[in-house]
């Protein structure tokens, strides 16, 4: 494995939320329809039952992230990637449907601390407020200038990607959204008191 | 003179003594001040001069309207221009300068203009610089130049020293203005459930009611004010942000703020800026009214203020702007100004109340003071110069003859208000006209509607031409209430607050004071203070037939200036209507843009400066590159290595060696940048077949094909290798900056036209790490490697393999850009920076030599191989570069056919692609043009073909070209005549250079070298 190097490996960042470049993640795509017959497919191979728009569904060390009508992204360990995608493609043979590898193809970041939504809501248009963003969802959106996901693991806890030649960059804008005097305080209520005082 | 007083300002904290300087001398203020209540209290009353005539000019305002006070603040990174006193914040250390003035503010030689007013009327640039045509460039342009703009201009080389940021963020509700409409609108709103934003631009809650007077439910505005912002604060769904001003409405509910988080509190940590940009449901402006000044003669002299700035600075900072204060007006409440001044122990010799009868209820208390009151009076002109010693006054009905003069050292005047209507109009609100307040307010019958045809925009409170406190109460509860209903919400009963004041007798509208005021006081009557517009610029322009309003604000710069009118625009097209004739509402207003003040740059760039100005792609081997001392090329986001100079080499050194050692032995290319799309499905062979003009659903499995892919319009657009993987998957290959384009490109087709193919997309472009490996030891490096069969016969040319090599999962595809023996070699990315290094290491033995982008273009150039954005420029079709061969003729369409068939395109004369060399080897220059016989209409040397690309070949020793030109094929071996850089002095033209017309493919032209 010492031939493995993720993409930003080990980047590290404090401020107002820590930021946190992730080891490397198998990830497969899947691109087909969400009818009935892909569904219980689908659950049959991965042993995950389907997300629903704009979310995701997750146990163990495995998730499965809804990306699109017609897109999913699936979450595995980087060593179990080979194997998956052997037993999806005999799984799917003759099935219309895209499965592809692209565990290398992004830069995946864990982000947290009593400011995440504030931080975030710098770099994103999505709405990141407790009522819109709960925890569990998904969005696709862009982080400053380039496209994003952002994958909500808990309140104060998200898992952020980009695609893996911008993630120095996309290091480097949270980061500067975290810079300590940026505090916002406008997703959280403790923290408008906090300024109050 | 004007001082600080004993007792008021609420916003101050005298506990707290804060030092600045402005021009240098060294003034005090108080926490809590603004420059200009810091400046008024420090007698400061001359703050600058104006933009035209270099007219001494002082404070007016007390907020956003200010047309006079802009100061240059700050130094060096932090140095800003035209920044307005009266919102400036005081800081410790604050450094300020005036502008506008030579040599000094008390005494400037540009005051001249002002005697030469009357040769700078209306239009005088437009009239004066026409004529003779040669000075414009030479004399006019310059002087102009020099005198344009009030500020100056941070040093070029200077760097702001604060970042920005943005903010986004979602709400039901948004509130512009904290006053006690925007409060109260706010109540409301949160009382229901919604999420409220409320913001305001200055650092307080409250707007003008605490200054106003009156009370709210029995208690001071105050008091209420306090008791209302601590109730929304107390709630979940409401936030609130100070030093906040709402800039602008856009579409579909979209708002934007421009916070300044630490302009009062420079170096500290933070941004300092943020620009809001806000999605709101229902928008509320709440924005309040600004007070009109009154056009008489000298109405600029520093000392002549707004009547409600006056009490301003009485109240919240504690300082008089005057100690003898004459108070003019047209209406009740500047009697307020006059009763608080005399409440305060200060000078009131008299009130001029234009009003034939004089005002109501206010009035009276002002004669219980024992304060002259003046009905049917007005200014004939103001006394002093730098500043205010007197005024003579005279009848508001006749020409101007003085009455009597009255010796003061300050005036303070009111027009009437006007709404702040700009948010309301920025997106589309229109606006009616009130007869009897002589203002524009909102017609809420033709309000901003958003994507579903519905308002979106509410005016609320004085905002909306209610003007007394109660009335304001009522429209803010109504506007509240209608936004909670509009998004289809129940608003909670509740009653309208009871507020209290002195009921105001009418206002008259006077335009011009007075009525009938002779020339030489109309000349002197200013309306727009900053462009030093007056009366009689705008009445010369009506006599010249800039009827529309539009026209003669542009003609006589009428708000135009960084203050965009706020205090000049209903006067001013007053006196246009009065000289056309036609009233008012005929008229109209010029158009309400955003910003509603100036924002800064910095605000809307956000972060993006410096390392994160824009998006840098790297490839997983960039480290190596930098490490490596790479020279770098520009392609797309990417940084790509140009070359890699050693110590004392030249760029051109490099790439000669670069080329020779790949040619000689082996060389390394990080070619990670080419885009790499998966096309797959059941119909991804005629999906491929529409896309690409030659035929890709024919390839077998296991092979490579070079492809074309033009637009709709028959133009060349990208090319690259296309590889079939599978029965059903197809990998594209696209130039490095075409990718995204590219893929952009086939779900548009996908999506919106063959939405009922079966075909998925995918770009694996940043899934794969991806090396070319090149030159005549190339296979014996792979061999070395292990792991897989890479021999001519298990992998011959264009063809690809899965397999592993020295340990490592890889795709081999057997194709060259180069003419050399090639292997372009994909492993997944995040070991794509291992695999380099153990080529690197395993190659040394070859003088294994990584080469860069110029070294590519020069090996392909040498091959005759074309390069999009070289030898293709949105006009070139493939035919034009010699590539039938890659133009199916079986197919029954593809993207471009039908219009490569248009005459224009089928003409046999097009420029086609050649190879060009110079008669004496030199290297032609780029973009360079074959000349033709004869001269074009333009009197221009026709031409007959152009250089498209031109390197040193450091292989064959000389330069080598390509070009298109007009029968080009047809003509090997002929010599034309390129245009070179230098200069033919004798014939103001440039010199010539000769350059033979040859087969573009320069080296190794029957393949052999590649296919080994």
């Amino acid at each position: 494995m010492s031939d493995v190097m993720a993409p930003m490996g080990g980047a590290r960042s404090e401020g107002l939320i820590s930021i946190e470049a992730l080891p490397p993640q198998g990830q497969i795509s899947l691109r087909c329809e969400v009818s009935d017959d892909y569904r219980a497919k689908l659950g049959e191979v991965l042993g995950l039952g389907l997300p629903e728009p704009l979310s995701a569904v997750e146990e163990g060390d495995r998730a499965l992230l809804w990306m699109a009508p017609d897109e999913l992204l699936l979450l595995l360990p980087y060593d179990a990637v080979p194997e998956m995608l052997a037993r999806l493609h005999e799984a799917f043979e003759g099935w219309f449907i895209a499965i592809t590898d692209v565990s290398d193809a992004r830069a995946q970041f864990r982000l947290s601390g009593p400011h995440l939504r504030d931080v975030l809501s710098k770099v994103t248009p999505a709405d990141m407020s407790p009522d819109a963003f709960i925890p569990g969802m998904v969005r696709r959106s862009r982080l400053a200038q380039v496209a994003a996901g952002y994958w909500l693991r808990s309140d104060g806890e998200a898992q952020v990607f980009v695609f893996r030649s911008v993630g120095d960059y996309a290091f480097r804008v949270l980061s500067l959204a975290a810079e300590p005097g940026g505090e916002v305080h406008h997703h959280t209520r403790e923290a408008i008191s906090e300024q109050d005082a | 003179m004007s001082t600080r007083l004993a007792t008021d300002g609420r916003f101050t904290d005298r506990g707290k003594q804060i030092g600045f300087t402005f021009n240098g001398r060294r003034f005090t203020g108080f926490e809590g001040d603004t420059l200009a209540s810091a400046l008024l209290a420090g007698d400061q009353i001359l703050v600058g001069r104006s933009f035209k005539y270099h007219r001494p000019r002082g404070i007016v305002a007390s907020g956003a309207e200010e047309p006079n006070a802009l100061v240059g603040l700050g130094e060096g990174a932090r140095f800003e221009p035209d920044q307005r006193a009266t919102t400036t914040e005081l800081f410790d250390g604050l450094v300020a300068e005036s502008q506008n003035h030579w040599p000094s503010l008390a005494f400037d030689v540009g005051e001249i203009n002002a005697k030469l007013a009357r040769f700078l009327p209306a239009g005088f640039y437009y009239k004066t610089f026409l004529w003779p045509r040669s000075f414009w460039k030479h004399i006019y342009e310059p002087v102009i130049r020099r005198s344009a703009g009030l500020g100056k201009a941070p040093h070029p080389e200077v760097r702001d020293a604060d970042r920005y940021e943005h903010f986004h963020a979602h709400t039901d509700v948004l509130i512009v203005g904290g006053g006690v409409a925007g409060l109260q609108a706010a109540r409301n709103a949160a009382r229901a459930g919604v999420q409220v934003l409320l913001l305001e631009q200055t650092a307080h809650w409250g707007g003008r009611a605490p200054v106003d007077g009156g009370t709210i439910e029995g208690r001071d505005p105050e008091a209420w004010v306090a008791q209302t912002v601590a109730e929304l604060e107390a709630k979940d769904n409401v936030r609130m942000r100070l030093r906040c001003m709402g800039a602008g409405v856009y579409d579909h509910g979209y708002a934007l703020g421009y916070e300044r988080v630490t302009d009062h509190k420079p170096g500290a940590p933070g941004p300092r800026h943020r620009l809001w940009r806000i999605r709101a449901r229902q928008i509320i402006t709440a924005t309040g009214a600004i007070e009109r000044p009154l056009s008489f003669a000298g109405n600029d002299v520093p000392g002549v203020m707004l009547a409600s700035a006056v009490r301003d600075y009485v109240v919240n900072y504690g300082v008089a702007p005057g100690d003898r204060t004459v108070v003019v007006t047209n209406n009740d409440d500047a009697y307020r100004t006059a009763i608080l001044l005399k409440q305060r122990g200060l000078d009131v010799p008299a009130i001029l109340d234009a009003r034939p009868m004089g005002g109501g209820a206010l009035m009276q208390q002002a004669r219980d003071l024992g304060i002259r009151v003046e009905a049917a009076r007005g200014i004939s002109k103001v006394l002093g110069g730098a500043r205010v010693t007197g005024v003579a006054i005279c009848d508001q009905a006749g020409g101007g003859s003085m009455l009597e003069e009255i010796a003061c050292d300050a005036v303070a005047m009111s027009g009437g208000w006007s709404p702040v209507v700009h948010l309301w109009s920025h997106c589309g609100g229109k606006l009616t006209w009130d007869a009897d307040g002589a203002f524009f307010r909102p017609d809420p019958s033709r309000a901003p509607t958003g994507a579903d045809g519905k308002p979106f925009v509410i005016a609320a409170g004085s905002a909306n031409g209610h003007l007394g406190l109660q009335e304001a109460l009522a429209c803010a509860d109504g506007a509240g209430k209608a936004a909670v209903e509009a998004m289809g919400r129940r608003f909670e009963e509740s009653p309208v607050p009871r507020a209290e004041s002195t009921e105001e007798a009418a206002l008259l509208p006077v335009w011009l004071m007075p009525q009938g005021a002779r020339a030489d006081l109309r000349m002197k009557a200013f309306l727009d203070y900053q462009n030093d517009v007056k009366v009689s610029d705008i009445q010369l322009a009506a006599r010249e037939g800039y009827e529309s309003v539009e026209h003669a604000k542009r003609y006589t710069t009428l708000g135009m200036a960084t203050d965009q009118g706020k205090l000049s625009n209903i006067n001013g097209l007053a006196i246009l209507s009065d000289a056309l004739g036609a009233p008012i509402p005929q008229v109209g207003t010029t158009t309400f843009r955003p910003p509603y003040t100036p924002i800064s740059f910095g605000a809307i760039a956000g972060e993006a400066r410096d390392a994160v100005f824009q998006p840098l792609r790297r490839t997983p081997m960039q480290d190596w590159h930098e490490a490596n001392n790479a020279a770098w090329e520009i392609v797309g986001q990417w940084r790509r290595p140009y070359c890699y100079p050693r110590a004392g080499e030249s760029r051109h050194a490099a790439v000669n060696r670069e080329i020779t050692a790949t040619r000689e032995s082996l060389g390394l290319l990080d070619a990670s940048t080419l885009g790499k799309i998966l096309v797959k499905g059941p119909d991804a062979g005629r999906f491929l077949d529409m896309m690409y003009t030659n035929m890709m659903s024919t390839l077998p499995v296991g092979k490579c094909r070079y492809g074309l892919m033009c637009n709709e319009n028959g133009f060349l657009m990208d090319d690259g290798v296309v590889v079939r993987l599978s029965e059903d998957s197809w990998l594209c290959h696209t130039t490095s900056g075409g990718a995204d384009h590219v893929h952009a490109h086939m779900e548009d087709w996908l999506q919106c036209e063959w939405w009922d193919w079966k075909v998925y997309t995918a770009n694996l472009t940043e899934q794969y790490a991806q090396i070319a490996v090149v030159g005549p030891n190339a296979r014996k490096l792979l061999e070395k490697l292990g792991g897989m069969d890479v021999s001519k016969e298990a992998m011959p040319f264009m063809t690809w393999a899965d397999g592993r090599l020295a340990d490592t999962p890889v795709r081999v595809y057997r194709i060259s850009f180069s003419g050399e023996l090639s292997y372009e070699i994909a492993v997944p990315a995040n070991r794509g920076r291992a695999f380099w290094g153990k080529l690197l290491e395993a190659g040394a033995e070859w003088n294994i030599t990584p080469y860069g982008t110029e070294a590519l273009h020069v090996m392909r150039a040498e091959k005759g191989f074309i390069m999009i954005g070289d030898e293709s420029d949105g006009t070139v079709i493939p035919q034009d570069l010699g590539l039938h061969w890659a133009i199916s003729k079986k197919k029954e369409d593809f993207l471009g056919k039908r219009a490569q068939q248009r005459p224009d395109m089928a003409r046999d004369d097009r420029w086609q692609l050649v190879g060009l060399e110079t008669l004496d080897g030199s290297v032609l220059p780029d973009g360079a043009y074959a000349i033709a016989a004869g001269r074009n209409a333009n009197g221009q040397r026709n031409t007959q073909g152009r250089v498209t690309s031109t390197y040193f070949s450091p292989t064959l020793n000389k330069g080598i070209a390509m070009g298109l030109v007009k029968h080009g094929p047809d003509r090997m071996g002929e010599v034309l005549s390129f245009t070179a850089e230098t200069q033919d002095e004798t014939r103001d033209e440039l010199t010539t250079v000769e350059a033979k017309i040859v087969s573009p493919v320069f080296f190794d032209p029957k393949g052999e070298k590649q296919d080994v």
